[in-house]
């Protein structure tokens, strides 16, 4: 047992931050710094993944014969790191991180050479069509059908919380193909092109009043067969798949480390009567809990990593660290906004666009911490809310 | 960056446990607090002499060894003085001068040595700065005066190690010293009393007690960067302890609850019981990493390995409170009796957390310096 980290791993972070002092502009770190949700301004993100395209380094996840980098379990993570600590915009994870991989896993050789490398390049901008009104957590309940006409299906329903489907111009979605028998086996995963007729978007105003989410209704939509990944009626396994990349493929650990240091940042310019606030003990007490809180978690992503990188699968931990890591990200943007007291309250949304004409009244932290703060209630809600993942931790971890 | 015990460590964990397995195959006592035997099996085992360099006649053993032997001490109901004698008391000398390694690591490794550290003190809140015993420096001599409260082994101990201070104020970390004190010495008076997981301690008084000065560890009124890290250590050691007996209480309570039928159904069919087991196992898991982080960094002399040994000990308070007190709560009223192991086990962490200063001082030391 050691800490030791290979000069091989240390080079490469040299190698890492020197590529992100050349290419990340002050415009795109800005758009970082600005941003206060898990999914980045579409402009930026996209921007910057040009950008990282051009260099090779979109996919680092993806194996090298469909344009991954080959990188080690840990070069990845110091890559992720590096991001973070840069305050780059976080890429768009759709098409990246979700449907990529599923396609690597279950395309047909036709769907991986049309898709991925749109993908890379960003010419395609995904979203993902799986919870519906009545099919939230009991997902494998979805009812969206897929009738089967020829070579073709016909799509009717509706698919909700579909994270920027109004910028998308493709979908995977999951579609019911069968009424009978279990739910989870009636199930197909399908590619979909949103400009074909009958596919509506309408956003959903989040209470940050941003319009991420949306609604996606299906009226008599045709898809050729050719679209199906995976058999028919054999998306659930395809959908479980990806679920495990979306809980898991990200370590929370060093993002929640950068918040901290702006935190302590911003708490020891807080006067209060004597000395600031970052040298008040009850405020560094509730600093410590989430500064353990974020240590052990750091470990406990190396301890995946480490387990990973010697080929075995950490299955249900991506559970663990999902709850552990939003529900830190709750913690964290609460003492953000207790931070602030009511200079947290100055709802300016319009000096948070990156290159805003718009000054902000006051300090640029204290514009981000509120909606920040509204919108990481929804992260223990995404990718299986955190009881489904305790229900998860419950079964396969405990065997109850 | 590996994680993975090496072959000695994984030998030494396998033989730990079996050699406890069959301890309490052998026996119905519950919990092994006080055989002399057990103590000198420990030195034929190895046990004693793991941490202490080969010059001074022991294994060399790094911080991760001593770990992996004391989290198999922890699951095995012994509470046996390992941290006192060993990790604290031994740590102490070990990094004392030789005259003082050679007259007493030998003894200490056969197991004929016992120690104890005296460091809390009457109506005042966990700080070893916060010593007011006083050392009065009287020619080559030091004279002590002063009052220890809840010294662990302090009962057994032959050597006592005290936290004295000559100079300076109550929150100082200059004038303090560590004595090294023969437990018979004249004016010493102890009061021995049981803590509340089994362990054995007292109460000690020092009534104008005579030691020749040379009789310290440290420098002398500045022994303060020492005797921190070896309380460093020690607050490793007790995590490692801790996270043994953490292991048992969820694997016990899982277990109990696919057994306990209620309602005509197991009771860890329930998602209320699910979800609060999955709470304990996260719990525990934040307990390992924080271990392993806060071994390693001190084994490698990070400069933040103080902020995971913090860390670590502000969890013991919070995840392995939350895991005893629910373990309790899904054994029922069969977690209330005396009957099963993880009612010793709930005494253990708690007896833990409050040694060596509890989850709120560790809390504060760590928002201090984070």
């Amino acid at each position: 047992m050691d800490l030791q980290v290979p000069a091989s791993e240390a080079s490469f972070r040299d190698q890492v931050r020197a590529f992100l002092a050349d290419h990340l502009s002050d415009e795109l770190r800005e758009a970082g710094r600005l941003c206060t949700s898990v999914f980045a301004q579409v402009e930026q993100a996209m921007a910057w993944q040009r950008i990282l395209h051009q260099q090779g380094w979109a996919a680092p996840h993806w194996p090298k014969e469909f344009g991954g980098t080959g990188w080690s379990v840990n070069q990845r993570a110091i890559f992720a790191e590096e991001l973070v600590r840069a305050e780059a915009p976080p890429l768009i994870p759709m098409g990246l991180q979700m449907c990529g991989p599923c396609l690597i896993g279950f395309g047909s050789e036709a769907q991986q050479a049309e898709y991925l490398p749109r993908i890379l390049s960003g010419e395609d901008f995904w979203c993902q069509g799986y919870s519906e009104p009545g099919a939230g957590s009991d997902l494998a309940s979805l009812k969206t059908f897929a009738q089967s006409d020829g070579d073709d299906y016909i799509l009717n329903g509706t698919k909700i919380w579909t994270t920027y489907a109004h910028h998308a111009n493709r979908m995977f979605c999951l579609v019911r193909t069968r009424k009978d028998g279990k739910p989870q086996q009636g199930i197909t995963f399908l590619l979909l092109d949103m400009n074909t007729p009958g596919i509506t978007v309408e956003p959903i105003i989040g209470l940050d009043e941003v319009p991420e989410q949306c609604q996606v209704f299906f009226d008599n939509v045709r898809v050729a067969k050719a679209n199906r990944v995976g058999e028919e009626n054999q998306g659930w396994t395809v959908a479980k798949y990806l679920l495990t990349f979306e809980r898991g493929g990200q370590d929370y650990a060093p993002g929640l480390r950068v918040q901290l240091e702006r935190l302590k940042q911003i708490a020891s310019r807080q006067q209060r009567a004597t000395g600031t606030l970052r040298e008040d003990s009850l405020w560094q007490y509730r600093l410590a809990r989430c500064e353990s809180d974020v240590l052990a978690l750091d470990f406990t992503e190396k301890r995946i990593k480490s387990a990973l990188s010697a080929g075995k699968n950490p299955g249900a931990l991506s559970s663990m660290t999902k709850i552990l890591g939003t529900e830190l990200q709750q913690a964290i943007s609460e003492l953000a906004v207790d931070t602030l007291g009511a200079q947290a309250l100055l709802w300016q949304p319009q000096a948070l666009e990156p290159g805003s004409a718009v000054a902000p009244l006051g300090p640029e932290y204290a514009l981000t911490v509120m909606p920040a703060y509204l919108n990481a209630r929804a992260c223990s809600i995404y990718g299986g809310s955190n009881e489904v993942q305790r229900g998860i931790i419950a079964k396969a971890v405990l065997g109850l | 960056m590996d994680f993975l015990l090496n072959d000695e460590q994984q030998m030494l964990a396998d033989s730990a446990r079996r050699f406890i397995q069959d301890l309490h195959a052998s026996s119905t006592t519950a919990c092994f607090n006080g055989e002399a035997s057990l103590w000198r099996q420990f030195a034929e085992l190895g046990w004693l002499a793991l941490p202490f360099s080969e010059d001074d006649g022991g294994l060399g053993g790094g911080l991760a060894d001593t770990m992996v032997l004391l989290e198999e001490l922890g699951r095995g109901r012994l509470a046996q003085p390992y941290v006192p004698t060993v990790v604290l008391g031994g740590g102490l000398l070990r990094r004392a001068a030789p005259a003082l390694r050679e007259q007493y690591l030998p003894a200490l490794m056969a197991g004929e040595l016992q120690l104890a550290v005296a460091l809390d003190e009457h109506e005042r809140a966990f700080d070893p700065r916060n010593t007011t015993l006083a050392a009065r420096v009287e020619g080559d001599q030091l004279v002590l005066t002063g009052g220890k409260v809840c010294v662990v082994n302090g009962d057994r101990a032959d050597l006592l190690l005290v936290v004295a201070r000559s100079a300076g104020q109550p929150g100082d970390t200059e004038g303090l010293h560590v004595v090294v004190v023969d437990a018979s010495a004249p004016g010493i008076t102890r009061q021995p009393h049981r803590l509340v997981d089994g362990q054995q301690g007292a109460q000690v008084y020092f009534d104008q007690v005579r030691v020749a000065a040379s009789a310290q560890v440290g420098a002398p009124g500045a022994a303060w960067p020492l005797l921190d890290t070896v309380l460093m250590e020690g607050l490793l050691a007790v995590g490692a302890l801790a996270l043994g007996g953490l292991t048992v209480l969820l694997d016990d309570t899982v277990e109990y609850s696919k057994t306990r039928r209620q309602f005509g159904v197991p009771i860890g069919s329930f998602q209320v019981l699910q979800h609060r087991m999955a709470n304990m196992y996260m719990a525990l898991e934040q307990t390992r990493s924080l271990l392993l982080a806060a071994t390693l960094k001190t084994a490698a002399g990070d400069a933040d390995a103080r902020h995971a040994v913090h860390a670590l000990k502000a969890q013991l308070g919070r995840g392995g409170r939350l895991i005893a007190q629910e373990a309790i709560q899904l054994h029922g009223g069969m977690g209330m009796t005396d009957e099963l192991p993880i009612g010793h086990y709930f005494k253990q962490i708690t007896a833990i957390d409050q040694w060596l200063g509890g989850a709120d001082f560790h809390l504060q030391a760590l928002g201090a310096i984070a």
